[in-house]
This record gives C-alpha cells, structure tokens and sequence, in this order.
C-alpha cells in the first residue's frame, strides 16, 4: 500500500441537530506541511480537528496516512494535539514533568501506530527513537519548549503562556508525526505567542513534524505558514499561502464572513 | 499505658485494619477527590448498606453481598453517568438513595435493625476477628498494587479524559476497572468508620494533602501518613477515653485538616493556590 500524504479530507460533513457545522468539504494534508486553517468563531475548526481525532461522528471520509476505519484508531496516538481549552483543578497535584510524561503513558500503542506505517512501504521513512529513555525524551520535549527550568513547577503555578508551551511539550514527547494546534495562542501575550511561533517552526522545519494549526492572526499565518485553508462550515481556499494573500478578493471574503460572524454572535448575545 | 494497650490482641487487630484501611483510602480518596467524586464513598457505602441487608436477609455472609451489590451500584453509577447526562453528584445521590432504601425495606422486612447492622453503620475496628484482618490485609495489598501499576494511567483519565483517550488509554475500560477498584475499597473500610463516616477517611487527609502544593506522589504520600496518623490515634484515644473510634480517627482527621489550613493562611505552608480552575481558554 502506498501512502500519498498524511490525512486527506473527503466530502466530510458534520451536523449538528441537523445544522451543518462542517458542509461537504475536502482537502489534503502533505508531509512536512505547516498548514494555517482561517476562519471566523463557529466556522467549524475545532469539529473538523474533532473529527480528525476520533472524537466527533461525521459522513465522508478521513484517511490518515492512507489508513481508515478500523486501522485509523490505531494511527490516532501518532497525532500531538494541542485544544483550545484545558481546564483542570487549580490544585491539581501534578507538576510539568508529571504532565509531559502523560504523552508516553501507551508508548506500546504508539509503537504499534508506526510499526503500522512503516509495514506499508511508505515515504515516512521516519526512525522511531524507542531506544530512547522515557527521562531523556521528557527533557528534550521541554528544551524544544524552553521550559526546563520549571520541569518540578506544579502546573497551577503557571501563566497561561507556560501552560501552553507544557501542553506542547506533552503533544511532542511521543514524537508525533502530525502536531494539531486549534488556536493555540488567542489568550497569550505577545511575548508568549513570539517564543510559541518560534518553537512551532522549529518543531516543523528541523523536526520536519507535519502541522496543522487554526489560528485568527493573519500575520502569523502569512509568517509561520506554508499552506492555507480558510474555512466557514465550507472550504473557501485552500493552496499555497501566497496564492490566499495575493488574492484580495479571497482576502475580502475572510474578513467579511469573519465580521458576519462575528455581528451574529453579537446579536445572539 | 500506650504499650498495655498495645499488648491486647483487639488493639493490634485493629491497629493492623486500620492503618491498612487509611492506606487504601487515601490512595483511591486522591483520584476521587481529583474526580470530582468526593461523595463516591459515601454512595457506594450506602449501595453496600442495602446489600448487607440483602446477606443479613438472606442469611448470608453480609460482606460478600456487600462486595456484590457494591460493585454493581460502582457500576451502574458510572454508566448512568456515561449514558445520560445525569452529572457526576446527581448521579452518586440517585445510587446512595436507591441502595438506602433497598436496605431500610429488607431491614423492616427481617424485623428490624440487628448489631451486626449497626456495627456496619457505625464500624467495629475493635471487633474485628482474624479472619477479618486477614482478608483486609489480602484486598487491600491487591488494591495497592494495581492503583501502584495503574497509577499513571488513573491520573490521566483524571487530569483530562479526552486527552487520555488522544494518548491511546482506554478510558471507558480504565473507568470501570476504577469504580470496580473504588467500590472494593469503601466495602473494604467500612469495617473501621462505618458506612456513615468513610467518606470521611477519603475526602479528608486528600484536601489536607493537597495544601502542601506537591506534586503526584509526595501528595499521595502526605494523604497516606496523615490518614496513618489519624487512624491510630483514634484508636488508642478512644481505648483510653472509652468512646467510639470511628468518630475519634474522624475527629482527629479533621483536626489535623483545620491545623493545616491555619498553617496555609500563617504561610507557614507556602501560598495557597485558591483560585478558579485554571484554564487556557480560546473562542473559537
């Protein structure tokens, strides 16, 4: 079997209480892509990475790695995710070397995710670094996200920023071949969100780790991303970044439906 | 008069129950404290009210249908949680009050409250026989080792259930072998507190535990000792002053909570942390 690329999206459609959130879109993912999804509050980025994940019921079809159905669940603990929201007890007894180590809790089933792909003959000719100790790949998880210093900090004691760079650190521990980010930086000061985009195209340029990450700042889009889809239930654009900012038109689109959205939510409220 | 006490069989029984019986509770009582589910113990316990009755009805040995009909209300309870969206403490007050009515109707039904009864509603530590402490001893060194095993996978499900799914943890299996796990050890400790009090045996060395700001495993040790510490000198205080040694490891438990908060507020034990739970939350 022969993989093409990392997910590839067909005809997926979500709907809730009859209401698409997601409406019949498709697009692919290649490896070693940084792929910036756009689109307003409520166009769908968070269902779609649910989707991705297991985690939400959907009509179509979502290949990983060429695989689905059955074998796909198996491919899942191969993907570093990062939420929007992760809320915990503030006095939650756990430190940020506690939490990082939370990624390799089923390093077996990571294992049997690559061994699955490396079975099928395929581009990822990606050497999985099992000889390496669960403390080794701990530490360099949090040198990837500079937060060594804090490694015996209980996580309550942490800014919103840190807390952000811990959970990177846990979705990159295990060595992910795909890192989905869902707005990983809107609650961040700018400082933060600088030493986030830095780390980001580290982690896919050296690492060469495939990313998707959705996001509302079009700057950092147009700097840390290769390819952009821009989304609203339906896939408006999707290609390469330069193709979406030298459109004005494209650009035109997104704002509008971006304000739309935005004055529907305020009327709701 | 510490060591005449200490020569009597009852007393080093009931020392040997229930420093066992702190150790198992303090372990479980730190996942169900994170969970959420501080009142588990208290609804298992009631659950296993009603299945005594059912043993003491039937003329069966009450434990062992305590043990069952626990761990079915263990499970049933997680399910009611699973399937509807009952929420957690909905959910253990519909079990606590079914079971405790299961039990008040076969406790009428066989001609009203026995002392094996009360001593299950009340606890017996200073009665308990050989035989008892044997297979207290047995279950809980069972339950140690697979919460010891298990450790980081539970603290997991109960740091984030959807994100331990994303690592390739199998949450709906973890979360029955929990309640399985958790409806064992309040059937289990109930000889001690009683079904009354053994939410306090879970709850209470936790939340002071948790004041120390330590991370896992120093946190589960602190809860242990301070579970330990309340336990046998509620035993040896009661001895010596003739009361209930449930309600004195109780007491004494508290004690040592409100001792700890006194601590926290003098910053004799570092900052407390309280606050709303932490959250990094984006609009999307």
């Amino acid at each position: 079997m022969s993989v093409t690329s990392v997910l590839d999206v067909k005809d997926l459609t979500i709907k809730y209480d009859n209401q698409s959130a997601v409406d019949n879109i498709s697009f692919d993912v290649q490896q070693g892509d940084c792929l910036g999804i756009v689109g307003p509050n409520g166009a769908g980025k968070t269902t779609l990475f649910r989707a991705i994940l297991g985690l939400q019921p959907y009509s179509g079809s979502i290949k990983l790695f060429g695989f689905e159905d059955s074998k796909y669940n198996s491919i899942i603990p191969l993907i570093g995710y990062v939420p929007q929201k992760v809320t915990f007890e503030p006095n939650f007894p756990a430190t940020v070397y506690d939490v990082v180590s939370m990624g390799l809790i089923s390093e077996k089933r990571i294992v049997q995710g690559v061994k699955l792909i490396q079975e099928c003959d395929c581009c990822w000719n990606r050497i999985y670094q099992t000889i390496k100790k669960k403390d080794d790949k701990i530490t360099q998880a949090l040198h990837t996200v500079g937060l060594e210093s804090l490694r015996n900090r209980r996580i309550g004691e942490l800014s919103g920023g840190e807390l952000q760079r811990v959970f990177i650190a846990k979705a990159l521990v295990k060595d992910p071949l795909l890192l989905i980010l869902d707005e990983p930086v809107a609650s961040v000061d700018v400082e933060s969100q600088t030493k986030f985009y830095n780390v980001i195209k580290t982690i896919n340029e050296q690492n060469n780790i495939t990313i998707i990450w959705s996001s509302h700042d079009l700057d950092a889009i147009s700097k840390y991303a290769n390819r952009v889809a821009c989304m609203n239930k339906k896939i408006f654009f999707h290609g390469e970044k330069e193709k979406f900012f030298s459109d004005k038109e494209l650009l035109k689109m997104y704002t509008e439906s971006s304000m739309q959205m935005h004055m529907h939510n305020h009327d709701t409220h | 008069m510490i060591l005449e006490a200490l020569s009597y069989g009852f007393m080093q029984k009931a020392l040997i129950a229930g420093i066992t019986v702190g150790l198992i509770c303090s372990f479980m009582g730190t996942f169900l404290v994170l969970r959420r589910y501080s009142l588990f113990g208290d609804g298992i316990a009631h659950v296993a009210f009603g299945g005594i009755s059912v043993g003491l009805f039937l003329g069966v040995f009450p434990l062992w249908t305590a043990f069952i009909v626990s761990i079915f209300g263990g499970l049933g309870l997680q399910k009611l949680r699973q399937s509807t969206k009952i929420s957690g403490d909905s959910a253990v007050a519909v079990v606590l009050v079914s079971g405790l009515a299961v039990g008040v109707i076969l406790v009428s039904a066989s001609g009203g409250f026995s002392v094996d009864l009360f001593s299950f509603l009340f606890g017996s530590i200073l009665l308990i026989s050989n035989e008892d402490t044997i297979m207290i001893l047995g279950i809980s060194a069972g339950i140690i080792a697979t919460l010891t095993i298990m450790q980081k996978q539970f603290l997991h499900l109960t740091f984030n259930e959807e994100q331990a799914k994303l690592v390739g943890l199998r949450t709906t299996l973890l979360n029955y072998a929990f309640v399985v796990l958790a409806s064992i050890t309040v059937v289990t400790s109930m000889r001690l507190v009683g079904v009354l009090l053994i939410s306090a045996l879970i709850v209470i060395p936790n939340i002071s535990a948790m004041m120390f700001g330590k991370g896992f495993k120093k946190t589960v040790i602190i809860s242990m000792s301070i579970s330990v510490i309340s336990v046998v000198s509620g035993i040896l205080v009661s001895y010596f002053l003739n009361v209930a040694p449930s309600g004195t490891i109780v007491v004494i438990a508290v004690g040592i909570l409100v001792g700890t908060l006194i601590l926290k507020s003098t910053g004799l034990l570092g900052k407390m942390n309280i606050k709303k739970p932490s959250e990094i939350t984006h609009n999307s």
